[in-house]
């Protein structure tokens, strides 16, 4: 807990919010309202950088310091935001257009280079605000408005990406999931680098339905897993099934069947550099496995603005010039 | 033949250093500006290299030069023609024939003259003069690579190694000629290779086997003396374009009490900027070197949102990839500074030459109504003035700016009077004091700059972007709203002339002839502009700075000349500009496309014919 205390109206602003009634967005704003409230930072040390898109609308409604920008730049504009000023708290609020196809290299070397700025990147595989056409996240096959025979590409895991950009946090929420998106995003705080939560969302008019068949109420406990740094990888109704690693790959088992007991089951481990076991859970697709959410993975690494800082610093501990005036004598000069 | 015969006292020489795009021409050319410099000389240069690192050795494509124009008086330019040629092979020959001043002397590497390499320069015989019809030229044939290997006979190093020290044979060699110490450049040798002590031994050992060749071959070597003049008393130092762009920035910051901040990406001929400035940390300069143009000019629009002094630096290809982003500065209100080191275009074109060819693109090459302030740096040094310039005025009236410069002012380098920071003007930003009061977008009547509200500011929190706001900083789709900001936006960068001072001429005050430049070509106008007055002829030169507004006075000095010519180094952008902003007089253009600057010569002969019509 910082020493501010708000309630998460605080950070409401007076414009009306016009998202799609249903929109999931609705209820990731309310997350992060209560997340930033629970907090405790200073409010006036917020910064909220969007690009496009219905996401990108975010900044508007929260009453911080907000910069709605261009298409795909917000990794951009937010580092300069972050390296100017690494005092202030910098969220990027993205979608899986603006983030992953017009903005994919933005964003991957926001990620490579690990400054410190948590990204929030709604994932609807779709485009909502120009009406439906699909997105890097599209499923092979879907028919949107730009593709009426079904795509023919297959879709970007954004996990994938972040991973293969070194990337030092990773977690996976979902909008319908309240509780567990404001336990995620507050750990992403918490993370010192560059945070990407991917939160399954759900356009309700151009894609509803897409994040169904892991979020339906009677069946999503047996299709979901919520990982835990340091706890067994347990999932299911009954909680009786986990995950074991057998023949260099992940297996979901049930307890007490064909052998496996509690010992067997792994325990989460977000912590570890190694990139394997975090690729393979972010890789589970139902049905063959459950999909996994929570932080998958939260490493230390240098942070780019807390490096920048420092290097400056020291350069200024010891050098000559101090002003404009000894630069511009510095060096060879002479006199006439 | 006497020795005092060999002495000739001029007033102004240019040398051309040619090679290899390996041969370290370069450097030869800098380390010699450097000695002039220190001899009490003005001077200007001028770096023609071609874009590839290594070219292939030995062709005409891979030819590069370094032009130093020095003299008693004040230099604006580095010279039409050569006086003196140094070649290294026969391609630096013929590449640079056509530069050469009649009776120029070409002093040239004799162990190059061979077979292969004239077949590299493809002459077709072995007498690459008569070919040329290089005939009334003092020529001097040195073996440079013969002496440089017996230079460095005890030399430990390779036969490669070895002769990378030829360049030095050749700056010793014209060292001597033009009399420079060679102790300032024994220093910046020093500086250069103090941690290879090895490779400073052999090229010092090097540089004073030229010196005293020339010395010892007197007989064949003419020695010329150009004296030091009437310069400003003052302290000097040599200013590349970039560098005194890089600096002004940071002079502003400075001033303004501001961090400054650059995002940029590696481009010719502008990339010397980032380097510069990446080099200033001491003054707590950051750099941002982005994935690409797009995110150079974003990072400054987001560390511009957070407080600093927002700079991108770019040439041409680049400015097009950052257009979408400074519609977003424009329509965000924040100040941003963007640096166009002009090279030939479209597309990849020429990039390492310089040209003009920009305007438009920087007056109008965004989606909608768009406008921003644009300035043109004249000299490379007065790019240190016009670059704080456009720091102030973004600061001061929260608007982008965009500076042009070129690929000439960028790598060209003349001695700069060093100025004290006392005496550059106050920046005074727009910060917002009262949280009360405040709104993202309400604005002063006389200036309509709004006010500046950073992040970490109580009581300030805002948002802004790219969609239409009204004043209160609410997105806004009504139509008159809409209308009413664009022209509030278009209003507020035309009241920025009031920072702009009037239009001033140089020569004639009124008369036949007005000609009209802007931007890198003032040296050769100027130059053009004053050799006319001294063949009596009733010429002024308007030579302009600020594009975008254009200073109040333009109608009164076009209006006390005849005949208008505007010279530039494009097919007619500036023209079509004042065309448009002034109709009522009529204009002739000269325009130059080859990506060279201007010849003093081509403007005079151009501006004499207009006097006979």
């Amino acid at each position: 807990m910082g020493e501010y205390v708000y309630d998460a109206k605080d950070f409401k602003s007076s414009t009306e919010v016009r998202w799609c009634p249903g929109c999931g967005d609705h209820a990731i704003i309310t997350a992060i309202q209560r997340v930033m409230a629970g907090l405790g930072k200073k409010r006036s040390d917020y910064a909220i950088i969007s690009g496009i898109g219905c996401s990108s609308r975010f900044p508007y409604y929260m009453n911080t310091y907000g910069f709605h920008t261009i298409h795909g730049r917000a990794s951009a504009v937010a580092s300069g935001v972050k390296a100017a000023n690494p005092k202030l708290h910098v969220w990027q609020i993205t979608g899986d257009g603006d983030a992953l196809a017009i903005g994919g290299n933005h964003f991957i070397h926001l990620v490579r280079r690990n400054l410190d700025i948590n990204v929030v990147l709604f994932n609807n595989k779709i485009y909502g605000l120009t009406k439906g056409q699909y997105s890097p996240t599209t499923d092979r096959g879907a028919k949107t408005k730009s593709s009426p025979f079904g795509t023919v590409e297959d879709p970007f895991v954004p996990g994938q990406l972040v991973l293969g950009a070194r990337g030092t946090f990773f977690a996976r929420a979902i909008d319908s999931n309240v509780k567990m998106s404001q336990e995620i995003l507050e750990l992403a705080d918490n993370h010192e680098g560059t945070s990407v939560v991917e939160v399954l969302q759900n356009c309700v008019i151009f894609n509803s339905g897409i994040h169904d068949v892991i979020t339906k109420a009677d069946d999503r406990e047996d299709r979901q897993i919520y990982l835990k740094h340091g706890e067994k990888m347990i999932f299911g109704v009954n909680r009786d099934k986990g995950l074991v690693f057998e023949k260099g790959k992940l297996k979901a088992v049930t307890i007490g069947q064909d052998g496996y007991t509690m010992e067997d089951i792994l325990v989460h481990d977000a912590e570890d550099p190694d990139l394997y076991m975090h690729t393979a859970l972010i890789n589970m697709a139902w049905p063959e496995m459950p999909v996994a959410f929570g932080v998958i993975r939260s490493v230390k690494a240098p942070v780019y603005d807390q490096a920048m800082e420092e290097q400056i610093e020291g350069i200024q501990a010891k050098r000559k010039n101090t002003c404009v005036d000894d630069l511009l004598h510095s060096g060879n000069t002479w006199e006439v | 033949m006497t020795k005092d015969s060999k002495v000739i006292e001029l007033e102004e020489v240019a040398i051309r250093f040619s090679g290899d795009s390996g041969d370290g021409m370069q450097l030869t050319g800098t380390l010699f500006s450097d000695a002039t410099a220190l001899v009490g000389n003005d001077f200007s240069t001028f770096p023609d290299y071609p874009s590839e690192i290594r070219a292939p050795q030995g062709t005409v494509g891979g030819v590069s030069g370094f032009q130093v124009h020095f003299g008693k008086n004040k230099i604006n330019t580095p010279g039409d023609k050569a006086h003196v040629l140094v070649a290294m092979n026969p391609a630096a020959i013929k590449a640079n024939a056509k530069f050469l001043m009649p009776s120029a002397t070409i002093i040239y590497d004799s162990d190059s003259f061979t077979e292969k390499n004239f077949q590299k320069a493809k002459f077709a015989t072995n007498d690459p003069f008569t070919e040329l019809g290089l005939f009334d030229y003092t020529k001097i044939g040195v073996p440079i690579t013969t002496l440089t290997k017996e230079a460095l006979v005890d030399s430990k190093m390779d036969n490669k190694a070895v002769l990378r020290s030829k360049n030095m044979l050749a700056l010793g060699l014209v060292s001597w000629i033009f009399n420079r110490p060679l102790d300032v450049i024994e220093d910046a040798l020093k500086a250069k290779f103090g941690k290879k002590p090895e490779v400073l031994a052999s090229n010092i050992e090097v540089l004073h086997a030229g010196f005293n060749y020339g010395m010892n071959m007197e007989h064949e070597t003419p020695q010329y003396l150009v004296p030091s003049g009437d310069i400003e008393k003052g302290t000097y130092r040599n200013i590349s374009g970039n560098q005194a762009t890089a600096w002004g920035l940071i002079a502003a910051a400075e001033k303004a009490g501001v961090e400054l901040f650059l995002g940029s990406y590696p481009i010719t001929p502008a990339t010397d900027i980032l380097h510069t400035l990446s080099e200033r940390k001491d003054l707590g300069v950051k750099t941002f070197q982005a994935e690409d143009e797009i995110a150079g000019i974003c990072s400054a629009i987001g560390a511009a949102f957070a407080g600093d002094l927002g700079v991108t630096s770019t040439s041409g290809p680049g400015l097009a990839l950052k257009s979408e982003a400074i519609g977003l500065a424009v329509m965000a209100e924040l100040p941003l500074v963007v640096v166009d080191v002009q090279r030939g275009g479209p597309s990849t074109g020429l990039p390492t030459k310089t040209e003009q060819s920009d305007l438009m693109q920087a007056l109008w090459g965004r989606s909608g109504e768009c406008p921003v302030v644009v300035l043109a740096a004249s000299t490379p040094s007065d790019c240190f003035y016009y670059a704080f310039m456009a720091a102030k005025i973004s600061l001061e009236r929260m608007t982008p700016v965009i500076l042009l410069t070129d690929g000439f002012l960028g790598n060209g380098s003349e001695p700069w009077k060093i100025p004290s920071m006392a005496d550059m003007p106050a920046i005074t930003t727009r910060m917002a004091k009262d949280p009360a009061t405040f709104k993202a977008y309400r604005r002063p009547d006389n200036t309509l700059a709004r006010e500046w509200a950073i992040p970490g500011m109580e009581g300030f929190e805002h948002r802004i972007g790219g969609l239409e706001k009204d004043e209160n900083g609410a997105v806004s789709h009504v139509p008159e709203n809409h209308q009413k900001m664009c022209e509030i936006r278009a209003e507020k960068v035309a009241r920025c002339v009031d920072l702009v001072p009037d239009l001033e001429t140089n020569g004639s005050p009124e008369g036949d002839v007005l000609i009209v430049g802007w931007g890198g070509t003032y040296g050769h106008l100027v130059s053009a502009t004053r050799d006319l007055n001294l063949m009596g002829k009733k010429v002024g030169l308007a030579h302009f700075n600020y594009i975008n507004p254009l200073p109040a006075n333009v109608a009164n000095i076009f209006s006390n000349y005849k005949k208008i010519v505007v010279c530039e180094l494009n097919m007619g952008q500036f023209v079509s500009y004042l065309r448009y902003e002034y109709p009522q007089f009529t204009y002739l253009q000269y325009n130059k496309i080859q990506g060279l600057p201007f010849s003093v010569e081509e403007i005079k002969e151009n501006v004499l014919k207009i006097l006979e019509d």
